[in-house]
């Protein structure tokens, strides 16, 4: 005869779940809506997903006036831990979030959005991420994972083409060998420690030594191989560029910056203490992925011929500068890692949306993917403005002072400068010039070629709505005056980062 | 208005390049030159304002960005600043009132508008940080001028330069970031300020490896010897006006940081890597004089005679005494105005025969005599012909660089000697002898729009060549405050030994007057 377990219900903290139920019960929300009545205009459900998302943004504002002044919150029978890194990367996953769902409200409309699913799936998506973050169980993360990249492969299947039918399929394959990795990885740990939560692996790590090393190497390598896969570290990134190029420009946007924020933090919290564990092994393992991470990502996009896919390859190379950060493991990387996935949400969204609004449904006679350099010929000519929007996204990408990007490679470089990485700081230098190659190859063909024989200046915005033009005008912005926001930005992560002790 | 007047001459371009796209393109050119007048008229107020006994920086504004990471806006101007300022102001009124016809008119005085704000910007930083954003920003409207308007090979020239110079300053980025380090270490305050940094002494080896990391940076924008290779593409594809601006102004930038940056930071590297730099600043002299001699494009010869001249810039630069160093930035003015004139004039033969060859012309003198006039001068001037304006530079860089070594110097002489051989060469090709192509007969002479460019740069020539004095005095006081900076710093005996001390050169005079 069993016990009753007898817990009081504050002793669960159920406030710690908040910030998740939100957007779940809002995609519920609209699985009912589309029950009762059918047919409705996806106006509607943008409208909904983004007040769903103002809702749970604001629990975070709560959420983090809590952290702010009672430090770290655990719940549900500690499986919820609230941190700082919870904070600042689930404001960055819901304020991004909120940025690309008005991007389904293109002129023409796409498959996707006419399912009411697509908006589920999309709440359903952060709900997972938002898991994936505020927790240290090995478990629970695995929950969040699936939820989220589930939703996410479905909703790239949506889009209804070949392309998308088969990035799809190649990343499902690929997320479900990174599945087994995770759980592998996560057996290992478990079966040397015999805890799935992080901090007890590293004190119980750290208590005997490191005794199993060997054990502990293979832990850690099939969990980098796992996370590597979901964010596209080298050699585990062959399914970005495909996958980019089949999904819809919002999505394959959403895709470069979102679900990543969330792999990063886990990485972070994961890899941290083994970094710090003085195990040479751990670190070169690490150091080896993110230097070529950031050098192959640059090399193969230096020879794309779709825009689209060159935008994959530099995520994956941005991806590898973000993962140095974790490798330097300090309070200033940690924090330039915010800083540089905030700066980079800005940009990205600016430069995928720029894609999205020269989308045609149908490819013009002689062109074989959608965006091909030679389509943005001359664009200076034929259609100034938004040639100008985005050679400053390009510009910024590259890392030219003072856009966005630049200030988050700055202190990330001063960060590895900080903490004795001299190699590393160069090498992330001349990763930025061989990255400008490729940027400026987009400007070239805009600004110095002559455009193709009798192309007019319509087909870069056929696709631009009113909602589009917001959402990139918000990017402009972003991106030129970034230098505003950057004291009050750093201020707020550098204290969140290191009260939470990373 | 006079306390901010520098955040004015920065942004004031910038405002107005952005109003441009409003303005209807008929109507552009004379919206340029206004724009453009306005900002060589604040320039000249600055000049009028500025205190000539003042050694330091005066004009300063302060303003914080980023100030948890160190990270101001401090701009400031010295003596060493103020007249490359006032060249950038001039050089864009005369590149657009002297404009000639050209596609896309709009786009290229917009384009003009942004690079003076940048140009300006880099001259008055005072935070390495707002430095090295105007210095990256500069290189955004050259690419366009090259790439857009250029020749044949522009997309090329344009893309090899922007990157060239782009991965040498991010080596130089990383160098700062250490720089703010040391700062960070040694006070437990994060900052870029340069007046700041200027207080820090390090030991020699960070000062080695610093050095070198800004160096990269700086001398390939120079152009220095192994790093030059851009520039000649650059030059031979870009548009008339983007040569002009690149040599008077550009360039200026390289020699300019060596100045503001590697020689006060680190006094004891310049001293260790004196003797090196000097014989690549000599390797460039004459290795580029003697290219400029094999070439057939006047303007190649114009290009590799600006980079020859260079060196004559660093070679005082790195004499690390007054003399050596006002005369580096003398010569800096000096051939900004004869360069920038040597290019604008090969833009006029170019306008009318769309041809460079030096063997398509020939006898030019009998049908232009106001041309070959005002080019004689020119090249007389880029010579060093005494009274002119480059004399008077390089014989102050030469006779500073005599004080550290005479060998070096009397090389450095001897190539400039080399120098005038190209330049009478070239000139004899294109001038002289009689007139034997056919399409040269009806060449009308410099048109009234040439003459409003190169009639004040003929008068700055001569004027700066006989009575030097009204931009040397500045410089000089400038620079001395620069020199003593450095002395004090130094700590090895090699440094101290190499960099005079003016204090005691000074108490040395008068304690001997009070006998």
């Amino acid at each position: 005869m069993l016990e009753p377990v007898n817990i009081s219900l504050e002793s669960l903290n159920i406030v710690t779940l908040y910030p998740m139920l939100i957007p779940v019960i809002g995609a519920l929300l609209i699985l009912c809506i589309d029950i009762f009545k059918g047919g409705l205009d996806r106006t509607l459900y943008v409208a909904i997903t983004l007040l769903v998302l103002f809702i749970d943004f604001q629990t975070l504002l709560s959420a983090s006036n809590v952290f702010a002044t009672e430090g770290t919150v655990v719940g549900v029978f500690d499986m919820m831990l609230i941190d700082g890194l919870a904070i600042i990367s689930q404001f960055i996953i819901v304020g991004a979030s909120m940025f690309f769902i008005p991007l389904a409200l293109s002129k023409k409309q796409f498959h996707e959005s006419s399912y009411p699913e697509f908006f589920a799936m999309f709440l359903f998506t952060i709900a997972g991420l938002q898991f994936m973050v505020a927790t240290d169980s090995l478990i629970l993360i695995f929950v969040g994972l699936e939820t989220s990249s589930l939703a996410v492969y479905t909703m790239i299947a949506m889009h209804n083409r070949d392309k998308s039918f088969e990035a799809a399929v190649k990343y499902f394959t690929m997320g479900a060998l990174a599945a087994g990795f995770y759980s592998f990885g996560a057996m290992v740990f478990y079966a040397l420690t015999g805890s799935v939560e992080i901090n007890q692996i590293a004190t119980v790590l750290a208590a005997n030594g490191y005794a199993d090393m060997g054990y502990v190497l293979v832990g850690t390598v099939f969990m980098l191989a796992a996370l590597g896969f979901k964010v596209g570290l080298v050699p585990f990134h062959t399914w970005a560029p495909d996958v980019y190029e089949g999904s819809s420009a919002a999505m394959a946007g959403f895709l470069s910056i979102v679900p990543k924020i969330a792999i990063f933090v886990v990485a972070m919290r994961l890899f941290e203490f083994l970094i710090h564990s003085g195990v040479i092994w751990l670190e070169i393992v690490l150091y080896i992925v993110v230097v070529s991470t950031m050098t192959m990502g640059n090399i193969w996009a230096l020879v794309q011929s779709d825009v689209k896919r060159m935008l994959a390859y530099s995520s994956i190379s941005h991806a590898g500068f973000v993962m140095a950060a974790i490798l330097i493991g300090t309070t200033q990387s940690n924090s330039a890692l915010f800083l540089y996935w905030i700066l980079f949400a800005f940009t990205n969204l600016g430069a995928f949306s720029m894609l999205w609004i020269s989308r045609q449904k149908e490819l013009p006679h002689g062109q074989t993917s959608d965006h091909s350099y030679e389509k943005f010929s001359g664009m200076i000519q034929t259609s100034p403005i938004t040639a100008l929007v985005m050679g400053l996204f390009m510009l910024s990408l590259a890392g030219l002072p003072p856009f966005a990007l630049f200030w988050g490679k700055l202190y990330i470089m001063s960060s590895a400068v900080t903490s004795g990485y001299t190699v590393l700081a160069l090498v992330m230098a001349l990763n930025s010039a061989i990255a400008g190659y490729y940027y400026l190859k987009l400007i070239v063909y805009m600004f110095m070629k002559d455009p193709v024989d009798g192309a007019t200046g319509a087909s870069f915005s056929s696709n631009a709505s009113l909602a589009l033009k917001a959402i990139i005008g918000f990017a402009v912005i972003g991106t030129i005056f970034a230098i505003i926001a950057i004291n009050p930005l750093l201020e707020f992560i550098s204290a969140f980062v290191y009260n939470s002790g990373y | 208005m006079l306390d901010n007047i520098l955040s004015i001459l920065i942004f004031f371009p910038a405002l107005a390049g952005v109003l441009g796209f409003m303005i209807h393109k008929d109507s552009m050119r004379a919206y340029g030159v206004a724009v453009a007048t306005i900002e060589f008229g604040l320039a000249l107020w600055l000049w009028y304002a500025f205190d000539n006994t003042v050694a330091g920086m005066q004009f300063i504004e302060q303003v914080a960005l980023i100030p948890t990471f160190g990270i101001n806006y401090i701009i400031g101007v010295d003596g060493i600043s103020l007249f490359i300022i006032v060249l950038a102001a001039f050089f864009t009124l005369i590149g657009i009132a002297s404009l000639t016809d050209t596609k896309n008119v709009k786009n290229m005085i917009i384009t003009l508008l942004m690079l003076q704000m940048t140009m300006v910007g880099v001259f008055v930083a005072l935070d390495a940080i707002i430095f090295y954003i105007f210095w990256e920003l500069s290189l955004v409207p050259m690419l366009y001028i090259i790439g857009a308007w250029g020749g044949p090979l522009r997309i090329y020239a344009s893309v090899k330069f922007f990157l060239y110079t782009f991965a040498g300053s991010l080596v130089m980025l990383v160098g700062m970031l250490f720089m703010a380090y040391f700062y960070y270490q040694a006070t437990g305050v994060w900052s870029f300020a340069i007046l700041d940094w200027y207080r820090l002494i390090l030991p020699e080896n960070f000062q080695l490896w610093l050095f070198a990391a800004f160096f990269v940076g700086f001398a390939i924008k120079v152009p220095m010897f192994p790093f030059h290779t851009w520039l000649p593409y650059a030059h031979g594809q870009a548009p008339t006006i983007g040569s002009v601006i690149l040599a008077a102004i550009l360039l200026k930038m390289g020699t300019y940081a060596f100045i503001r940056f590697s020689l006060p930071l680190f006094p004891d590297a310049a001293t260790f890597f004196m003797f090196p730099i000097a014989i690549l600043a000599i390797i460039m002299i004459v290795y580029t004089a003697m290219v400029a001699y094999a070439q057939e494009d006047v303007k190649q010869v114009v290009a590799y005679s600006s980079v020859s001249h260079m060196g004559v810039i660093i070679l005082g630069t790195f004499a690390l005494n007054v003399e050596g160093i006002t005369g580096s930035i003398f010569l800096m003015i000096a051939h900004g105005v004869v360069s920038g004139a040597l290019f604008l004039l090969v833009g006029v033969i170019y306008d009318r025969r769309h041809t460079k060859m030096m063997s398509e012309f020939g006898g030019l003198a009998h049908v232009m005599p106001r041309y070959a006039t005002i080019f004689g001068l020119m090249m007389m001037a880029s010579v060093g012909m005494p009274l002119t304006i480059n004399f008077v530079g390089e014989f102050l860089s030469l006779l500073g660089f005599y004080q550290q070594s005479h060998i070096l110097t009397l090389l450095a002489g001897i190539a400039i000697i080399v120098g005038a051989i190209y330049m009478l060469a070239a000139y004899k090709k294109m001038f002289f002898g009689e007139l034997t192509n056919e399409k040269n007969r009806n060449l009308p002479d410099v048109s009234k729009r040439e003459l409003v460019a190169l009639i004040p740069l003929s008068i700055i020539t001569i004027w700066l060549g006989i009575y030097p004095k009204p931009i040397l005095d500045p410089i000089n006081n400038s620079v001395e405050s620069i020199v003593q900076l450095m002395h004090d710093k130094s700590t090895s005996e090699e440094a101290k030994k190499r960099i005079p001390n003016l204090a005691r050169e000074a108490g040395l005079v008068t304690s001997q007057e009070a006998h």
